[in-house]
């Protein structure tokens, strides 16, 4: 069973805050296989991420 | 010898030809790069010598013809049509060059900007958010959502559009 999208992109955010138990880890990996939107909206926020913590620097 | 190694040299034009036009904008300033760092590399046969990999010797020289002809080409500043002008945000202003609609200040909601920020600035934890907020971790992880989508949405249709 899939997860759809919208589900996958709060678990990514998430991911981030709190240690995704492996069952959602596994999920993750499915659906970014098939899933290039995900992949690349989740790889955009990583970059976010990077961006946001090197306004300190 | 010295024809062999300039056969060899030769071979690997595509190769490089293919790596300059990755790099630089025009394909006559790649062509040119590949040239320049041919006839270099012939000149300097000698300084190869078998020590590496030709084709890794031949892509050092090409990287620095690239950078040279990168940096010459900036020097020259030929804006790209288009690109000299930005005149898709014209709507904003009317015709006496006035914001049509005066932009507000920017406000994530207070606290969805704050943990926003004591997460991906400070980087606190999701649990010294939420004592420090006073709300749940549920709640906590909703508005970072909420606000690492706007942010990428917000780029998304603004800047890599």
């Amino acid at each position: 069973m899939m997860l759809p999208c919208r589900e996958v992109m709060r678990k990514v955010s998430q991911g981030e805050d709190r240690s995704l138990a492996f069952g959602e880890r596994v999920a993750l990996r499915l659906h970014f296989a098939i899933c290039r939107g995900c992949r690349n909206a989740s790889a955009q926020l990583k970059f976010l991420r990077r961006a946001v913590r090197r306004l300190s620097e | 010898m010295a024809e062999d190694f300039k056969t060899q040299v030769e071979k690997l034009r595509p190769y490089l030809l293919r790596y300059a036009q990755l790099q630089l904008r025009s394909a006559e300033a790649a062509e040119d790069a590949v040239q320049e760092a041919l006839v270099a590399a012939l000149a300097g046969a000698s300084g190869f010598a078998g020590r590496s990999n030709l084709r890794t010797w031949l892509t050092g020289i090409l990287k620095h013809k690239i950078v040279d002809a990168i940096r010459k080409s900036s020097r020259e500043l030929q804006p790209l049509p288009g690109e000299d002008d930005a005149a898709e945000f014209d709507t904003l202003f009317d015709e006496r060059g006035h914001w049509s609609q005066a932009p507000d200040a920017w406000e994530l909601p207070e606290k969805t900007a704050q943990a926003f920020m004591m997460r991906e600035h400070l980087g606190l934890e999701t649990a010294e958010i939420c004592k420090e907020l006073a709300i749940t971790s549920t709640h906590c992880w909703v508005m970072l959502y909420r606000a690492r989508m706007a942010l990428r949405l917000c780029l998304q249709e603004s800047w890599f559009k």
